[in-house]
């Protein structure tokens, strides 16, 4: 009889333990979804300003196709593909606007815009907002490997099938801004 | 992340002893100065202010705050640049936008308040936005928003009303016993006259020791709490350098703040009290200060950066 309470203690306690372990990795590995998601609306809202700076900048500079074209290509890349790629473009983007900028010095009038200068700035900002939900997201994700790889949670995370997220490194034009390592 | 939650259920568990300690407080010192000055209405009354307070430094307690420091709101258009660099802090931490916040000091410094993230504020001062560079500032605010991230701020916040209420209440309570108390006890007669002087000296004591008290429990829940919002803001921009060299220019300015309030002090990234700053004293003065020594929290950034 005590053998049997015995081993329906450890079964329960195992059962609860297994419950509030898994429940625990479903919340973390939402949260890495939901950062991921953070990151799609700042690369949406980047997508949208695009067209509105091209067409002012068309206005002023009428021979710069080639520079309209790569963002143009490049915008539509910000929508499609896995985050990592999604960010890579935009980081891609990030280089071709500043050659676009580089243009615009050009062109006094343009740069007097007062149009031109709050996008610029937007768009500038956009960046800073995506690196910004990029390290939310590499944070979460940190955490989330950290649960699954650790024991006892290793074990119902490869029970159940939880399998590591990828962080989103930083691409080598960045990284040169970054002095300080912990 | 498993230490910012503990500190959260922490700081929420301390917000609720304070607040107990509070009502106990007010509830006892209407009781013995109801008794010390014959007020039969005063025990009532004192429980009455006891609940409304503590409500009120809930739901208020930032507004108080803000209002007590000359803070007022800015949007995206007014400062664009502070505003940008508190979105994509917010951003990176996860947390929801606070609401910003200019005072109009020259002195550098800045605190965050608000019950909680969803309804948080940060406040920076004019002189903090025209003396830091950019990464600087952005060191400072990220400290803030890791006050708001840990529910520092509920507590400090609270504090705020709680302590500023103690503070107002037994001044008022020793003026009103130096100018009706003597007058009082003439007209009555003189049985019991001997238990009453002894309540009205126990009554004095208490007013000399509760502002003593709430000082105390100000400080015990501010200097800990600095350092940990230094680590864990250091974490958020990765750069503890900027965060050091800001702690540096803050404390380095000569300058007092104007609208200087005890209540308010350890809310402020800096002790806004300016005798207080980077001096030797012994430990005993040292047991009041608001906040770490600056010399320490400087060190240890610098050390998290090698």
């Amino acid at each position: 009889m005590v053998a049997f309470w015995t081993v329906l203690v450890i079964v329960v306690v195992l059962v609860l333990a297994f419950v509030g372990l898994y429940n625990g990795l479903v919340r973390r590995r939402n949260r890495v979804q939901e950062a991921s998601s953070d990151i799609d609306v700042q690369l949406k809202r980047r997508y949208e300003l695009i067209p509105n700076l091209v067409n002012t900048v068309k206005g002023y500079a009428t021979h710069e196709r080639e520079v309209f074209e790569k963002v143009t290509e490049l915008r539509a890349g910000l929508l499609t593909g896995t985050t990592a790629e999604k960010i890579n473009t935009s980081n891609q983007l990030t280089e071709t606007l500043k050659s676009l900028f580089a243009v615009a010095e050009n062109y006094p009038e343009l740069k007097a815009n007062q149009n031109f200068l709050a996008l610029q700035a937007d768009l500038t900002d956009t960046q800073d907002k995506i690196m910004a939900a990029q390290r939310f997201y590499n944070a979460n994700v940190r955490d989330f490997n950290t649960a699954i790889q650790v024991f006892p949670t290793n074990l119902i995370a490869s029970m159940m099938g939880f399998s590591a997220f990828e962080f989103i490194e930083a691409t080598p034009t960045e990284t040169q801004n970054v002095n300080v390592q912990f | 992340m498993a230490t910012t939650y503990s500190e959260i259920s922490s700081n929420k568990w301390r917000t609720v002893v304070v607040m107990t300690l509070f009502v106990a407080a007010i509830i006892g010192l209407g009781y013995v100065f109801g008794i010390a000055l014959r007020l039969p209405w005063l025990l009532p009354l004192a429980i009455v202010i006891a609940i409304v307070q503590s409500f009120s430094s809930y739901w208020w307690s930032d507004k108080v705050a803000l209002a007590i420091s000359g803070a007022h709101q800015i949007d995206k258009a007014q400062a664009p640049e502070l505003y940008r660099l508190v979105e994509n802090l917010s951003i990176a931490s996860g947390l929801p936008m606070p609401r910003v916040y200019i005072v109009d000091d020259p002195s550098p410094n800045a605190f965050a308040t608000g019950r909680n993230p969803q309804h948080a504020a940060i406040a920076v001062t004019t002189g903090l936005l025209g003396k830091l560079t950019k990464p600087e500032l952005e060191g400072v605010l990220s400290h803030e928003l890791s006050h708001i991230g840990n529910y520092d701020i509920l507590l400090s916040s609270v504090v705020v009303v709680l302590v500023g209420f103690v503070v107002l209440l037994s001044d008022f309570f020793l003026r009103y016993t130096f100018w009706f108390g003597g007058g009082r006890r003439r007209n009555s007669d003189s049985g019991g006259g001997q238990t009453g002087a002894i309540l009205l000296l126990i009554g004095i004591v208490l007013a000399i020791l509760s502002p003593l008290f709430a000082m105390l429990i100000q400080l015990a829940i501010s200097r800990r709490r600095e350092l940990l919002a230094d680590a864990s803001g250091a974490l958020l921009t990765r750069n503890p350098n900027e965060l050091a060299s800001a702690l540096e220019k803050i404390t380095a300015d000569p300058g007092s703040m104007r609208h200087v309030n005890k209540a308010t002090a350890h809310l402020w990234i800096a002790s806004p009290l300016h005798d207080t700053r980077g001096k030797k004293r012994s430990w005993f003065s040292g047991l009041f200060d608001t906040h770490p020594d600056p010399a320490v929290r400087i060190k240890r950034l610098r050390e998290m950066a090698m």
